[in-house]
């Protein structure tokens, strides 16, 4: 995986996690898609660190970088009633402080 | 007032150079000023301004087909494609540059990937050059994201359920390029024939590569 090196240690969130997106609001710039907010997924890679958009975007340095991630949903679980088949999917690219660890998830995986 | 009633040097005269025929919007206005601006106040020159739309507008999705088809003729090469884009273009002589990350995935029997940036119009540029207009049409980036199969359709892709699809939203930094699938009854041709095959909008997943027998 390619992006600004990062080290395991950085991360909070190991490919294989389930979390969720945040479901707050957002003032100003922000690449938080509303359509996957509270929504639950699965981290499927980290893409690396980079600058903070949020802060980049109103001309500050966007330090310390952010982790971001790339997460799996499925469709079916995003859009009630979506047509297709059930393992469809979306990955979108969301900043650590977006995401929330999904602990019902962790202890149904656990069972 | 036009943006050129205040005092500054042409090299020729003309009139102002405008996209579309039709009034020109506040956008525009606001663009103009700032842009005569950054130039006065000596932040960048015209020229400079000039060579990087052309440095822009000269990228277009060739550069695109031709990675295509080489990582169809080549495994090994399309390994290091998908595996750490940037080096192995750099290798190439191909700069990415430095703003965002290229991400290279591939198209399956099984798994079909298709683009989009539901937020603005994130773009693979450094590739594909300047998107298309559809491509930063409110319809296409909210609709695909929730009915994918059936905007593929009214693209004219039509996959089987045995196809997974993956909606790739580029919402931050990575640009996310898809290797299509390499067209059946291609195997004796050649990576410059082959690359003729290889459209733009496959390569955002909207379409198949072309069929050499169609």
């Amino acid at each position: 995986m390619t992006g600004t090196s990062s080290t395991p240690q950085d991360t909070r969130f190991a490919p294989g996690s389930p979390v969720r997106v945040s479901d707050r609001a957002s003032l100003g710039h922000c690449r938080t898609p509303v359509y996957l907010r509270g929504r639950s997924g699965t981290v499927v890679g980290i893409a690396g660190r980079f600058r903070d958009p949020e802060r980049l975007a109103y001309h500050k340095p966007g330090l310390p970088l952010q982790t971001l991630y790339r997460v799996r949903f499925s469709q079916r679980d995003l859009w009630p009633g979506y047509g297709g088949p059930a393992n469809d999917e979306i990955e979108a690219d969301l900043f650590e402080h977006w995401l929330e660890p999904n602990e019902e998830r962790q202890r149904e995986q656990g069972r | 007032m036009s943006p050129h009633d205040h005092d500054h040097h042409h090299d020729q005269d003309h009139a102002p150079i405008t996209d579309q025929d039709g009034p020109i919007s506040r956008y525009e206005l606001l663009e103009t000023a700032i842009r005569e601006l950054l130039i006065e106040k000596g932040l960048f020159t015209a020229a400079d301004l000039h060579a990087q739309i052309d440095a822009t507008e000269s990228r277009n999705p060739a550069l695109g087909a031709d990675l295509v088809a080489k990582a169809w003729v080549d495994p090994a090469f399309k390994a290091n494609l998908i595996e750490d884009p940037r080096a192995t273009l750099g290798e190439m002589g191909i700069d990415v540059g430095a703003i965002a990350e290229l991400q290279v995935v591939e198209n399956t029997d099984d798994l079909h990937h298709v683009v989009v940036c539901t937020l603005c119009s994130c773009y693979p540029r450094m590739i594909l050059g300047v998107p298309p207009a559809w491509y930063k049409s409110t319809a296409y980036r909210s609709r695909v994201v929730k009915d994918p199969r059936g905007v593929l359709q009214e693209f004219g892709l039509e996959l089987t359920d045995t196809t997974k699809v993956r909606v790739l939203d580029s919402t931050a930094d990575l640009r996310f390029l898809v290797i299509p699938r390499r067209p059946p009854g291609t195997e004796r041709l050649d990576e410059a024939a082959l690359a003729q095959l290889v459209t733009r909008d496959s390569m955002i997943g909207t379409a198949e590569a072309l069929d050499p027998q169609s």
